[in-house]
């Protein structure tokens, strides 16, 4: 519904251009299509309350950056927000003492034992001896699991009596692991219904008895609205020190990530990004606020335009169209602002739901074709520059040679080049020309 | 071993009856339900209509039960513009008619899942990692087996470590037969080996469980396909049900998943597994307004018997707190 919230923003905002601040006003409507994004992405509905306010407060009287609409600053005002709450930098893993015990807990399903052999496979890469704990009783072959994924990894895996149950299983695991000389311990518990009281005991015991250095709650990034209770509930019974996001691979949008961080204040320290063993990866609050807000890297873009475009000359341009003084040297200022911002099919990428535009973009319309234009323009004197009519056919062989293409591509670079002429003589009629505002030439 | 069988479902059965069949459910959602309850009262005690604050809260709420923003928005349109109509608007009606709204959704989606149109009646049971696939169709195996059906588990998730042994397990417990290869396995050929010998012992029930993967995987998607094809070849008509297993506490997401795996296999049924959380189930309303698929199970515990037939109004009654219903 909401995939591409950008695109709805951006609608929104064209009518509200030439506000020179964000006020309540101009900003009311698009705080309410970030609310219902964050609500379709899952995340808790206080905290969409919560953050939404934040935003306001932070955004209200803020002054419009020259290149940029009301609609592109707020959106980047939600997403370093968004950022801000997700992450405070890099998380390390505490792996201190001997063994360094590290506890997986949550519900059934989030993917505690795969995350349990990534996470050997990980910290090994690290340089770390590792064995794992199958804590699970209950789960049928959930000890079997554990068991073939060590032996794939060439990993130990503490093998426990038949009928101990978890608590003992913890505490008998230290001892092996300081015989075996293993520096982190990684104990699999069994997934469990945050509100099943016995159970939420027995993860409380194992943690009196083990010490755990890290007490990790593994959580599905599909999760719904539940998790703020899922996270409360963990974190008030064990005092979780950190969150492990799984199945990021999928397209769930994970909301959930924010709703956690919200109330249990505890940082998310990695990712699950795929079935192979190898496919865990550290958090990026910036990618998560992305993939929240459903906008691809749009915010990327701005910065890049911004970055690169400067405002004088899109006036100067704008001018110029309207007086038909655009000429080839404004043609290759326009070709270096694009190239600035990088090759254009990552432009066009970074763009959410650029299938229609990459569709309209002529395909050989690419990287190479704006440097072959750029050198063309190059090989001109400054006079046939600001005045194409004189270009004929022996200074059209010279241009061509030196710029080391043919005729036929400084020819076609002309008809190029009156054609664009006409069609912004008429878009500036309409003075719907937009060039003076963030990204030039795709601008609607 | 038989011993240990007969005293588990005893054990079983008894406390089925102990329960009662809602009684379960009940249960499982009286979190759900004891919030929503509380809420809804709150929100409804002297509203004569549903005015702009009213509504915003009827939004949350159901939000909150991830119902999904459209599902909830679609609803409460339709909740007031019965209102607007008649007279006498009370917080009684107002709850009643949000209820109905639900029901009315759910209703045509209930159709129980009837495995006495083939022999044997072919389940290929799919889903996400996680979901409970397993779990569930060791439920539904019990299920039928008590019913005096010889039923018969394949075990088509080589992928995963250890999934066989867990079906296995089951198996074992459960007194089915559980027709496996070794890992790593082409899932298809187990399937064809399983169904061929289950056509010719002419057993009632075959549950195919197969890997869980993620809907956007495509090569894992056209896996799916290959045994569906391989099972339809063995047996005209197979697999005659594709139940496609959703978590409840899976968020918005539920609806892509239900959607891309419908794409590329076409669910025949639906069912949703652990609804003995907090806070869930609202998803359930969303995936019957916008797929045609009927909901065959509900799971709202770890117990055997904790896997229900979906009943619309039962289901609405119970996550809108109205027990007599």
């Amino acid at each position: 519904m909401f995939d591409n919230l950008s695109e709805k923003l951006q609608a929104l905002f064209k009518r509200l251009r030439g506000h020179g601040t964000l006020t309540e006003a101009n900003i009311q409507e698009a705080l309410r299509e970030v609310r219902l994004a964050l609500l379709e992405a899952d995340v808790h509905y206080k905290v969409v309350k919560e953050f939404i306010e934040s935003v306001k407060e932070k955004a209200l009287g803020q002054e419009v950056l020259q290149s940029l609409t009301p609609g592109q600053q707020l959106l980047k005002v939600v997403h370093q927000e968004l950022v801000r709450l997700m992450g405070e930098g890099e998380r390390r893993l505490n792996l201190s003492g001997s063994p360094a015990s590290l506890m997986l807990v949550g519900l059934q399903g989030s993917g505690k034992t795969t995350t349990a052999a990534k996470l050997a496979k990980w910290l090994r890469a690290q340089g770390k001896t590792v064995g794992m704990v199958p804590a699970d009783v209950y789960r049928p072959a959930a000890i079997e699991q554990l068991e073939q994924l060590g032996r794939m990894l060439n990993v130990p895996v503490y093998k426990p009596a038949q009928g101990e149950d978890p608590v003992s299983i913890s505490v008998k695991s230290q001892n092996w692991a300081r015989e075996k000389g293993l520096q982190v311990l990684i104990l699999d518990t069994a997934g469990r219904l945050h509100i099943d009281e016995p159970l939420m005991e027995e993860l409380r015991k194992i943690k009196v008895a083990v010490a755990p250095k890290e007490v990790l709650l593994v959580v599905d990034a599909m999760t719904g609205q539940d998790a703020v209770q899922i996270a409360q509930s963990f974190n008030e019974k064990l005092q979780i020190t950190g969150v492990i996001l799984t199945k990021l691979d999928g397209d769930a949008r994970g909301g959930a990530a924010l709703s956690i961080r919200a109330v249990t204040l505890r940082p998310i320290v990695l990712v699950g990004v795929g079935e192979k063993l190898d496919a865990l990866e550290v958090f990026y609050p910036d990618r998560m606020a992305s993939r929240i807000l459903g906008m691809g890297d749009v915010l990327t873009l701005i910065e890049k335009a911004q970055a690169a475009y400067d405002e004088k000359k899109a006036l100067e341009l704008e001018r110029k169209l309207r007086k038909e003084e655009f000429t080839l040297e404004d043609l290759l200022e326009q070709i270096r602002q694009v190239r600035k911002m990088g090759p254009l099919e990552d432009l066009v990428k970074m763009i959410p739901g650029a299938g229609n535009i990459r569709g309209a973009l002529d395909p050989t319309f690419g990287e190479k074709e704006l440097k072959k234009m750029e050198a063309i323009i190059c090989s001109m004197t400054k006079e046939e520059r600001r005045n194409h009519t004189i270009i004929n056919g022996s200074r059209r062989l010279r241009i061509a040679k030196g710029s080391g293409t043919t005729v036929q591509d400084v020819n076609r670079l002309l008809k190029n080049f009156l054609e664009m002429r006409k069609m912004m003589k008429k878009m500036g009629k309409m003075r719907r020309f937009a060039m003076g505002r963030g990204i030039p030439l795709w601008s609607r | 071993m038989a011993m240990i069988f007969m005293r588990e479902d005893r054990q079983m059965a008894g406390s089925e009856e102990k329960r009662g069949f809602w009684g379960g459910l009940r249960e499982g959602l009286r979190k759900t339900r004891e919030g929503l309850v509380r809420r809804l009262d709150r929100i409804l005690s002297g509203k004569a209509r549903l005015d702009f604050q009213t509504i915003e809260e009827l939004e949350e709420l159901l939000i909150t039960a991830d119902m999904g923003v459209g599902t909830v928005q679609r609803l409460i349109q339709k909740v007031d513009s019965t209102l607007r109509g008649g007279s006498g608007q009370g917080p009684d009606l107002i709850r009643s008619r949000v209820k109905e709204a639900i029901v009315e959704i759910l209703q045509p989606r209930e159709a129980p899942l009837e495995v006495d149109r083939a022999r044997p009646f072919v389940i290929m049971v799919i889903g996400v990692n996680g979901v409970g696939k397993t779990t569930t169709i060791a439920k539904m195996g019990w299920m039928w087996k008590r019913e005096g059906k010889r039923v018969m588990f394949v075990a088509a998730d080589t992928f995963r470590a250890a999934a066989i042994e867990q079906l296995v397990a089951w198996g074992d417990r459960l007194g089915i037969e559980v027709v496996r290869q070794q890992h790593g396995a082409d899932p298809s050929a187990v399937v064809f080996d399983a169904l061929q010998a289950a056509k010719a012992r002419s057993l009632d029930v075959v549950i195919v469980d197969t890997a869980g993967r993620l809907h956007t995987k495509t090569n894992l998607m056209d896996e799916l396909k290959k045994i569906q094809r391989v099972a339809g070849r063995v047996q005209e008509g197979a697999p005659h049900e594709v139940l496609l297993i959703l978590d409840a506490t899976t968020g918005q997401n539920a609806l892509s998943q239900a959607k891309l795996f419908h794409q590329a296999l076409g669910v025949t049924g639906m069912a949703m597994t652990k609804l003995d959380g907090t806070a869930k189930g609202g998803i359930l309303v969303a995936l019957a307004w916008e797929l045609g698929i009927p909901i065959r199970f509900v799971g709202v515990g770890e117990q055997m018997e904790a896997l229900q037939v979906f009943r619309a109004r039962e289901f609405a009654d119970v996550l809108l707190g109205d027990e007599e219903g």
